[in-house]
């Protein structure tokens, strides 16, 4: 595997058993991305982004094909090691994001670095340096629901880069917001990428996030349907 | 690492923990407080009957059967001079023992004729009601059931009936000088008590007694003749062995409540931790293994378990000790119905129960925190992420 090669998908099949048959969720997937790459899985709903999504984070295994990730095999590791794989190197984002209500702010970004047993000092630290680059300084000490939409997805990010993971999969970071949070967010994601290095994959229907892709994979009743890179992003203006 | 994210989220969960943490010190106190109860009521009996009727011993006539009233006719005699000693002394009164009749209002009413010193100050009985009545021919002193049950008041006066010494029936007229509120029902049901001298003067049986009661830590006599010595042991045996008899039901009651207990806790965590099935599909997106997830609900579950002890020190510990200090008043006189149960009943807390009942709570409430969160941490990270719930 090439050394910025993050993630790499061949011959991919996804099948869901439904009342007795089969319901073909992905199929043919072939995929290479790279480190630093800001990409979006596009289509409809249905299409088969989240499945890819999930596959790609462990969350979900492939009926066939070969999934490689950040040089692991997934197809080869047990649940344990892709849980210690998450834990150290990937950051999730959800749509609706999955906050645990009875933690602060500061809390719920602090949890990634106490499972990857980080000393104290230091996660303060790095905890401080997350909220501040999601401009949360002021609410570290606020519950989820003391918080807007925007402000939770925020927190959400933070807690998803804290422990600067090599990949982040963002699966429709926006779908509840407004436009102005929208866009607020992508920005945030996008110079994150820039000082982090990290890559993205963004499973998304939204025109607004698309403007900030630098890569669109297109996704149509689980294919791919057209892989395009974009020279000239929004985001990059 | 996994303390210190169960004690966050417990702290964090404030009224779902409330609720939780509730459920299981109302069981706990409900568990306690019953058995507790259970067990004063059997202490209570033998403690009743160790204080009115036993004492510290008994020596009883080799013929002496209580439970068999045909051996009374032969049950008497003087007592040993070494027993007739400790009488004198003070520290044993005797008793005789015969079978009579009564009349009260016309009907006959076989009873246990029993003289008793009225002096006596060995057992808790109120004797000396039978002093001072030198005008009435036989004065009596029976129990509120016996009293019931013949329709007799104080001052009422009636026949008694009795075969003495040479086997020849004698009657004459006794009065109820008083009523006894006695919690000892085998004191009171078909028992009349007159002074000893009178029984004696009666059968024709002068110095003569069945049984005679010694004080608590009143040494045993050598010199006992053919009369057999009776200690507590012996004549608590029968209690114990009701107590033994009754040990199945306890148990059954106990596992009731414990089954009760576990009901209430199980729903109240199976809830919290279905309605977590998010939450722990985050835990497993963002790194945390299986085992780690139960371990962490099952912690959870353990802090319930300890929280809850605390709270029912805290809040229950107050009702407990009131109860164990003064008791529970019950609305009913049982020892008309033939049982030793307390007026007031006054629950018995021993560190046997106390120890067993919080192991079995905490242990319940490991378990019932381990098998539903096994059950979600079996589910597709995906599945629980959608907040799925399992059938």
């Amino acid at each position: 595997m090439e050394k910025d090669t993050v993630i790499r998908i061949k011959g991919l099949l996804k099948q869901f058993p439904i009342g007795g048959q089969f319901f073909t969720a992905l199929k043919n997937v072939d995929l290479d991305l790279n480190e630093g790459e800001f990409t979006g899985l596009v289509g409809p709903s249905g299409s088969g982004k989240t499945t890819l999504l999930n596959i790609i984070g462990g969350l979900d295994s492939p009926t066939e094909g070969q999934v490689s990730v950040l040089g692991q095999a997934l197809n080869d590791t047990s649940h344990a090691e892709r849980a210690r794989l998450r834990r150290k190197h990937m950051g999730f984002i959800f749509q609706s994001y999955n906050l645990l209500p009875v933690y602060t702010v500061f809390e719920n970004v602090e949890l990634p670095l106490i499972l990857n047993k980080v000393d104290k000092n230091e996660r303060r630290s790095m905890v401080a340096q997350a909220v501040e680059s999601v401009g949360l300084r002021d609410k570290m000490d606020s519950r989820p629901n003391m918080l807007s939409g925007g402000e939770c997805q925020r927190t959400a990010i933070a807690r998803a880069i804290v422990h600067q993971p090599a990949l982040v999969l963002a699966d429709e970071p926006t779908a509840n917001l407004d436009a102005e949070n929208s866009h607020h967010i992508m920005k945030i994601l996008s110079n994150l990428n820039k000082e982090l290095s990290t890559s993205f994959i963004f499973a998304t229907h939204d025109e607004k996030i698309m403007a900030y892709l630098r890569r669109i994979i297109h996704l149509g009743d689980g294919e791919i349907t057209k892989d395009e890179i974009i020279d000239n992003p929004k985001a990059h203006d | 690492m996994l303390l210190k994210i169960a004690l966050k989220n417990l702290l964090g969960a404030r009224l779902r923990t409330f609720l939780n943490v509730l459920v299981t010190a109302f069981s706990f106190y409900l568990i306690l407080f019953t058995s507790a109860m259970y067990d004063g009521m059997l202490q209570h009996a033998k403690q009743v009957t160790m204080d009115t009727e036993i004492a510290g011993g008994a020596y009883w006539h080799p013929e002496y059967d209580p439970l068999d009233p045909m051996t009374f006719e032969e049950a008497h005699s003087v007592p040993p001079s070494a027993i007739q000693a400790l009488i004198d002394e003070n520290k044993a009164f005797p008793v005789l023992v015969s079978q009579a009749s009564i009349y009260p209002g016309g009907r006959i009413m076989p009873t246990i004729m029993k003289g008793i010193p009225p002096n006596q100050r060995i057992v808790n009985m109120p004797t000396d009601a039978l002093l001072g009545h030198e005008d009435i021919a036989i004065p009596v002193l029976i129990g509120k059931g016996m009293a019931s049950e013949s329709k007799l008041e104080v001052g009422d006066a009636f026949t008694i009936r009795w075969l003495d010494t040479d086997l020849t029936y004698d009657a004459d007229e006794g009065t109820v000088v008083h009523i006894m509120d006695t919690e000892n029902f085998k004191l009171d049901m078909g028992h009349i008590w007159i002074p000893l001298n009178k029984v004696q003067s009666m059968l024709a049986m002068e110095g003569e007694a069945t049984y005679v009661t010694y004080g608590k830590g009143v040494q045993p006599v050598q010199d006992k003749g053919d009369w057999i010595p009776r200690d507590i042991n012996y004549l608590v045996q029968d209690m114990e062995a009701i107590i033994e008899a009754d040990k199945p039901g306890a148990q059954i009651l106990y596992l009731i409540l414990l089954a009760m207990a576990a009901m209430g806790i199980f729903n109240a965590q199976v809830l919290s931790i279905f309605r977590r099935g998010r939450e722990i599909g985050t835990l497993m997106a963002i790194g945390m293994t299986r085992p780690r997830v139960v371990g962490l609900f099952t912690l959870e579950g353990g802090l319930n378990a300890v929280l809850s002890a605390a709270v029912t020190l805290i809040v229950f510990g107050p009702i407990l000790w009131y109860f164990g200090a003064y008791g529970i008043p019950l609305p009913i006189d049982y020892s008309e119905m033939g049982l030793i149960i307390a007026k007031r009943l006054i629950p018995v807390y021993t560190i046997g129960l106390v120890v067993s009942t919080t192991i079995l709570v905490s242990i319940i409430v490991l378990i019932v925190s381990y098998i539903p969160s096994r059950r979600i941490a079996k589910m597709k990270p995906t599945d629980a992420l959608r907040g799925k719930v399992m059938a």
